[in-house]
């Protein structure tokens, strides 16, 4: 069964910023954990010589050329914000740092 | 502010403890364009410009490969002695911080473009250093955020926040090195030598501007100690904003201090990062590391594995420029400079100051005269780099405006003041404070006559054979020029004087 637990699931949903009921944590916990379960159940299957799949399509290597296209406009930039100063978004005074 | 902290005396603390760095350094890629879009690589100017839905992370916009910044990096890795990942993958870092406006940064995880290589840093005394590199990752740079509101301007007190996605995707390398051990008290200098070799690997490769007062070179110096004959790695901190090899010199040399204090009073070091504060020369505490660091990684999904082929890597290969190592070699024996002159240079971090200054049409002499003299000297009582301070090709046009006789020695002082306070190219300095030579014969000889008035004994001490007679004439003509004049051609036109 899996070891998925009440507190990593609090933990999660704090790291992703998701208010979560005490209703939604333990049904998101049976959820997660047979998810997890499934997954194990697969890796039992695919030893190491199973190469990961990165995509349905194994597909590799698409680069695009290094040429400047089209760019939206300040006006454009700013269109969908929902406060900005005219040039730049305008967001509230943040309490963590750069990363 | 919190009270000044205790530190330990320098030589104590290597007594005690062995100081144990490690480095990440960002390299911002000089394409055309960014990492996943094809918006311009260019910031600094209107913000919000040179960005596309890709960088703003609007929905239904999806990231595509910069292929150049891939060979880039490949480059890069390899000139780092690593090997190439023959797969290599994208992950998301998942972060909130508004300076990505998707809540994530594409980078690399556990599959980085490249791997296990080593960087031979040549120290101070000349001898070579090996540093361990961990890997080398592609990843993409976040906007700027300017805080507003408060009384400093910095986060803390900030009432909101300004963000510019210009710089957002901007193709980046980060090189990690391993611990880096055995530098002793020397680690501060390793850490400058070691930064100034990565900038000019990327500079010799011409993938980067490379310059770090302008934020296209970045690192982060990890430091901790352990006690003299522990095995096992101290808890180390992670010292940001040090954007000088100065810098890094002197904030490592901090950090020694500032553990070795706490340590020896029983203290424990908090893993954490710390900022350096070029001004008071201390670091201050930042972000402890905590869930913040637990960035839930996982595939990028919207991109596919990058698979270079063995021949493009060969080819890669094949491109390579010299290494620092071997073109310092090269150049010493090029540019004719004595054991003590290129070591000189070398230390003062200037060889590629002088090799972009002699490219720009200088001799080598007359480069290593101006970048370890006045250039020095200015940068000094600045306490910034000296290349910071003025362009190779502007250093290169002023050299040139002396050696064809319109500016001397002391008016391209002034020039040189003029171009680093901003005032536009030497020429246009010359120009806006009429610093130009008085190169006109008449009036130079107008001046002499003069000066022979007030001193008529002159000539005849002249035609004695008395020629340093010469020098009060000099002296007053040179004075009534406010300097704008060539000596040594009022010192021929005076002896003319008297021959004729």
């Amino acid at each position: 069964m899996s070891e998925i637990t009440r507190e990593q699931v609090e933990h999660l949903a704090g790291l992703a910023r998701i208010a979560l009921t005490p209703d939604e944590i333990d049904k998101l916990t049976g959820e997660l954990g047979h998810i997890v379960d499934s997954i194990a159940k697969v890796s039992e299957v695919a030893n190491a010589d199973v190469p990961a799949t990165s995509h349905p399509i194994p597909l590799s290597n698409v680069f695009r050329d290094d040429v400047v296209g089209e760019t939206l406009t300040q006006e454009q930039a700013l269109a969908g914000a929902p406060e900005h100063d005219g040039t730049r978004f305008k967001v509230s005074a943040i309490l963590g740092e750069e990363q | 502010m919190a009270a000044r902290p205790e530190l330990m005396d320098y030589d104590k603390a290597l007594e005690m403890f062995e100081p144990v760095v490690g480095f990440e350094v960002h390299v911002e890629l000089s394409t055309a364009t960014k990492m996943f879009s094809d918006a311009p690589n260019e910031f600094g100017g209107e913000p919000n410009t040179n960005i596309t839905p890709v960088d703003l992370g609007l929905p239904g916009s999806l990231p595509v490969v910069n292929g150049q910044a891939v060979k880039y990096a490949i480059s890069l890795g390899l000139a780092l002695g690593c090997s190439i990942a023959p797969t290599s993958r994208f992950a998301r870092k998942n972060y909130f911080y508004p300076d990505l406006a998707k809540n994530y940064q594409i980078s690399q995880s556990d599959e980085p473009i490249a791997f296990e290589g080593s960087v031979e840093v040549e120290m101070p005394d000349g001898t070579l250093f090996t540093v361990p590199v961990e890997r080398a990752h592609m990843e993409e740079d976040a906007g700027k955020l300017t805080h507003v509101g408060g009384s400093t301007g910095r986060i803390q007190g900030a009432e909101y926040s300004l963000v510019d996605y210009n710089r957002a995707g901007v193709p980046l390398v980060e090189i990690v090195t391993h611990p880096i051990i055995g530098a002793e008290a020397l680690a501060p200098e390793l850490g400058a030598a070691y930064v100034e070799t990565i900038r000019d690997i990327v500079r010799g490769l011409g993938i980067s501007e490379a310059r770090m007062e302008r934020g296209n070179l970045r690192c982060d110096a990890n430091i901790s100690l352990r006690p003299r004959g522990q095995e096992k790695l101290g808890t180390r901190t992670e010292t940001k904003n040090v954007n000088s090899f100065r810098a890094v010199e002197r904030a490592i040399r901090y950090e020694i201090q500032r553990q070795a204090a706490i340590l020896a009073k029983g203290g424990t070091i908090t893993q954490e990062t710390r900022h350096w504060h070029e001004d008071t020369g201390r670091t201050s505490a930042g972000r402890p590391k905590s869930d913040a660091d637990d960035y839930r990684y996982f595939p990028e999904p919207d991109l596919l594995p990058v698979e270079p082929s063995l021949e493009l890597i060969q080819e890669l290969r094949a491109a390579l420029p010299e290494s620092p190592a071997v073109m310092r070699r090269r150049l010493k024996a090029q540019w004719g400079f004595t054991d003590l002159e290129f070591q000189d240079v070398k230390n003062a971090g200037l060889l590629t100051e002088i090799v972009e200054t002699v490219a720009a049409g200088s001799t080598p002499a007359s480069a290593r005269k101006w970048w370890t003299g006045e250039i020095a000297r200015l940068a000094n009582a600045a306490e910034v780099d000296a290349s910071s301070l003025v362009e190779p090709s502007q250093l290169a046009e002023l050299i040139a405006l002396i050696d064809s006789g319109e500016l001397t020695d002391r008016l391209a002082r002034q020039v040189l003041e003029g171009v680093i306070a901003g005032e536009g190219t030497p020429a246009e300095v010359v120009e806006k404070r009429g610093l130009k030579v008085v190169s006109d014969d008449g009036a130079l000889i107008a001046a002499i006559d003069e000066a022979l008035a007030s001193q008529p004994d002159v000539l005849e001490k002249i035609r004695d054979g008395k020629v340093q007679a010469a020098g009060a004439v000099i002296g007053a003509v040179m004075k009534a020029m406010k300097g704008q004049a060539d000596a040594a051609r009022v010192r021929e036109l005076v002896l003319e004087r008297a021959q004729a």
